[in-house]
């Protein structure tokens, strides 16, 4: 830090990231997964793509033979929790709004809830965040791979609205195509907009509600899990 | 409202102990054009969270860094003016943003 007295004021270099205390922890929270064996994966989506629905089908398609559990974070209520547990996987909620209603989950969080868990005792660690496609790209919380879910009932240009967090994320869900035949959304025209915003990124279309492409995404999650070596 | 709470933060850290009543005029940030923020909710937060402290009042300062990524398959360098993350050069998808990304607290001003 240097000090330049110039004419009226004082100005302090101070030239420091602001997330540097949050990237600390999430490096953290990845040495103590890593320890315990555990595969990290962070779901973000804006409020309402179906991100519950879609983990309840899930653990149902994973467990028991992949040991899995469930962080969820939400500003308030316990509904996804109490849904998530109907699956029989551990579930801990976050309710931000204990502490100042963050819309987003930051690492620190993650590591209060995840050593009240059994961690060695999981293979798989999914944390649902908090409804919101801008503050979650930002925050590392210590995962080996985060996934982002757009619905077709959003708008085919979201993924050109919210870049940082198509470009951050290593796998997209496109969900509810069960409801295709009576909507006007391009489904191309969304996956092409994903794949500007990040090229190459491998997308599942499924629908959590009628399971349709549900195989391929679980796969990809027992294969991931497998890859780890844990 | 936790990255204007980190923010301050840090802008206090930085301020000497020793220094008789200070007050902060200016707050100089560095935000890349893709960082997950809203400028205009980062300064509604920054001034509520900033009240009582010698940051209250302070104007908040944000220099836009634009985004330049480079092509990994040619070494292309851009600076990228939409969203689309294909090389110019070569038309292959393995970039990297090397701008664009920052969140930085670049330094403050105290009023004499």
């Amino acid at each position: 830090m240097s000090i330049l007295k110039e004419r009226y004021y004082m100005e302090i270099n101070i030239q420091k990231r602001v997330l540097e205390a949050n990237e600390t922890m999430a490096d953290k929270n990845r040495r103590l997964f890593k320890e315990k064996g555990v595969f990290v994966l962070n779901m973000m989506s804006s409020p309402g793509s179906g991100k519950t629905e879609t983990l309840c089908k899930t653990l149902r398609c994973l467990m028991p033979e992949v040991a899995t559990g469930v962080i969820v974070g939400d500003i308030c209520t316990r509904n996804d929790a109490d849904r998530l547990e109907t699956t029989g996987a551990a579930v801990v909620q976050i309710n931000t709004d204990e502490f100042g209603g963050d819309c987003h989950l930051a690492a620190h969080l993650i590591e209060k809830s995840a050593l009240t868990m059994d961690l060695a005792a999981l293979d798989l660690l999914i944390v649902e965040n908090i409804g919101n496609l801008v503050c979650p790209a930002e925050f590392d919380i210590g995962e080996n791979a985060k996934v982002v879910v757009l619905s077709v009932t959003e708008g085919e240009d979201k993924p050109l609205k919210y870049p940082l967090m198509f470009q951050v994320a290593d796998i997209a869900i496109l969900n509810k195509i069960d409801l295709l035949p009576y909507l006007d959304f391009d489904a191309k025209e969304a996956v092409d907009n994903m794949k500007k915003v990040h090229p190459g990124l491998p997308v599942f279309e499924l629908s959590a509600k009628t399971e349709e492409g549900m195989e391929p995404w679980v796969q990809w999650l027992k294969d991931s899990v497998a890859k780890k070596g844990y | 409202m936790g990255i204007a709470q980190q923010m301050i933060s840090i802008a206090l850290e930085a301020i000497p102990k020793d220094l008789p009543d200070p007050r902060v005029e200016r707050l100089n940030l560095r935000v890349g054009r893709m960082a997950a923020v809203v400028e205009d909710s980062l300064k509604f937060c920054f001034e509520i969270i900033s009240k009582g402290t010698c940051l209250e009042g302070a104007q908040l300062v944000i220099e836009t860094v634009p985004v330049r990524a480079r092509c990994r398959k040619c070494h292309h360098e851009w600076e990228v003016s939409d969203v689309v993350f294909t090389c110019p050069s070569c038309e292959k998808g393995e970039i990297e943003v090397i701008f664009g990304r920052e969140l930085e607290v670049a330094s403050l001003e105290l009023a004499d």
